[in-house]
């Protein structure tokens, strides 16, 4: 076991891991922030999508050592200071971008990085970006609804196929 | 996953040093080596991690006017980082999602020569030059078939040299599971020739397709393509496509590259 020092959702956040502990097993069972979701612990389907250094990565498909000194964000970090939904997290609920929400913390961790990129995407734009997160639920037509409502664009003019 | 060590060196140095160990491995982006470690495919003593070599990340130009790339610079570098050759970002830009791009490197794509990989196309295709803490290898001398490559246990790829070609388009076919090239072809028109590299196909891994580079060399048209064809022999042959599928592909995303080439 080696100690692990980074910064978690703005806080100094400590533990222990080993070489093999990825940091999604670190977030969740060493800190204990469950928001961070393991879908398929193959590095398919992006439901443990995190940010490190302000990028979005797969919280499978890296090791929890790699993240030593490293800013990362999670989904629990994502809300507004006083506690409510911040701009993407309400889009996704105005627009039922979420069904069973298994995929939800890490599809707003990818829409989230999207618009640090691209402020104002496009339709394509937003599913070409969303492509490693996989939803079973929504057939994605609400999620890129919300994507688009929260970078304060129409989400209606985008007809349903 | 088995138990290993974890070294993070931050010279080049170090981390050949500490490569030096039996069974050690080194660690780029971990984007295919965490998934083996987990399927206990891989069972290294220690991973030695790249990711804090600074010496071996990011883009520069040499004065032969090729691209340097580091080894350890992520795909979504590449992708931001090469505005005159716009192929090779095209193809970087289009590796899996952003996650993966984020964190998958240069080198740890070619050092592992996946047969479906997208960055051994453009190396091939490019005449690149693989610079390792050793040597200096051609592209041409490099891929010796699927996930064989002439790189010696424990040497690094430090950098990536690619000359900059006239006009170049990598056509990738994506397998949408995987997101990797079910055939993937990068054609690339030099002053002195054409080289025309295809992925995703063969049993042996990336290979040049001669008889294409020869009819292009005289007529850069997907016309001077059209009658060409691979045989199917040697072709992968999977649940997502039989190895005549795969050679009717290679036709097909030659001709269409040499038209996006332009
Ligand atoms: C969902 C998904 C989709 C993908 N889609 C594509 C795709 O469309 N096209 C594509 O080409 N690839 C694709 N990949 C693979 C991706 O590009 C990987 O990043 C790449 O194959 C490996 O790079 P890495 O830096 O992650 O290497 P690692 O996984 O860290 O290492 C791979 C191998 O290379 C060795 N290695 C790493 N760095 C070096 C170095 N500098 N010198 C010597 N040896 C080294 C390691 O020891 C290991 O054997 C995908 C991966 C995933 C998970
Ligand atoms: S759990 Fe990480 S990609 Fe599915
Ligand atoms: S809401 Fe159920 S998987 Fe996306």
């Amino acid at each position: 076991m080696t100690k692990v020092s980074m910064t978690v959702n703005g806080e100094a956040a400590e533990g222990e891991a080993e070489g093999r502990t990825l940091l999604v097993e670190f977030l969740r069972e060493e800190l204990g922030l469950t928001g961070t979701h393991v879908g398929c612990d193959t590095s398919q389907c992006g439901a443990c999508v995190v940010h490190v250094d302000g990028r979005a990565v797969k919280a499978c498909t890296m090791f929890a050592l790699e993240a030593e000194g490293a800013e990362v964000r999670t989904i629990e970090g994502m809300a507004n200071a006083d506690g409510s939904l911040n701009v993407v997290q309400q889009a996704f609920q105005d627009h039922h971008g979420l069904q069973c929400g298994f995929c939800t913390p890490g599809m707003v961790m990818s829409a989230a990085a999207l618009l640090d990129e691209t402020p104002r995407p496009s339709e394509a734009e937003i599913r070409d970006y969303l492509e490693g997160n996989i939803c079973r639920c929504t057939g994605y037509h609400n999620i890129v609804k919300a994507v688009l409502a929260a970078s304060g664009q129409d989400a209606e003019r985008i007809a349903a196929e | 996953m088995y138990a290993f060590d974890f070294e993070k060196p931050t010279s080049l140095n170090e981390a050949v040093t500490a490569l030096q160990t039996e069974e050690a491995m080194p660690l780029g982006g971990g984007q295919t080596l965490i998934p083996s470690l987990k399927q206990r495919l891989a069972a290294p003593s220690k991973l030695v991690s790249l990711r804090g070599v600074d010496e071996i990340r990011g883009i520069c130009r040499d004065d032969a006017g090729r691209i340097c790339i580091g080894g350890g610079t992520t795909h979504a570098e590449v992708a931001a980082g090469v505005p005159e050759y716009p192929a090779l970002a095209a193809l970087a830009a289009n590796i899996g999602d952003p996650a993966v791009r984020n964190r998958g490197t240069i080198g740890g794509s070619l050092a592992n020569n996946d047969p479906s990989a997208c960055y051994p196309a453009a190396a091939l295709a490019s005449g690149a030059t693989i610079v390792t803490n050793t040597r200096e290898i051609a592209a041409d001398d490099y891929f010796e078939g699927m996930f064989m490559t002439a790189l010696e246990e424990g040497e690094i790829i430090t950098e990536v040299r690619f000359p900059v070609p006239e006009k170049a388009h990598y056509e990738k076919f994506e397998q949408p599971a995987s997101r990797f090239a079910l055939v993937g072809v990068f054609v690339a028109k030099f002053a002195d020739g054409v080289r025309v590299a295809v992925t995703g196909a063969s049993e042996e891994g990336v290979f040049r397709w001669s008889e294409a580079e020869a009819a292009l060399a005289s007529d850069f048209t997907p016309e001077a393509v059209q009658g060409l064809s691979v045989p199917a022999e040697g072709m992968i042959g999977d649940l997502h496509g039989s190895p005549e599928y795969r050679a009717h592909l290679v036709g097909v995303m030659t001709r269409r590259a040499v038209a996006a080439a332009g």
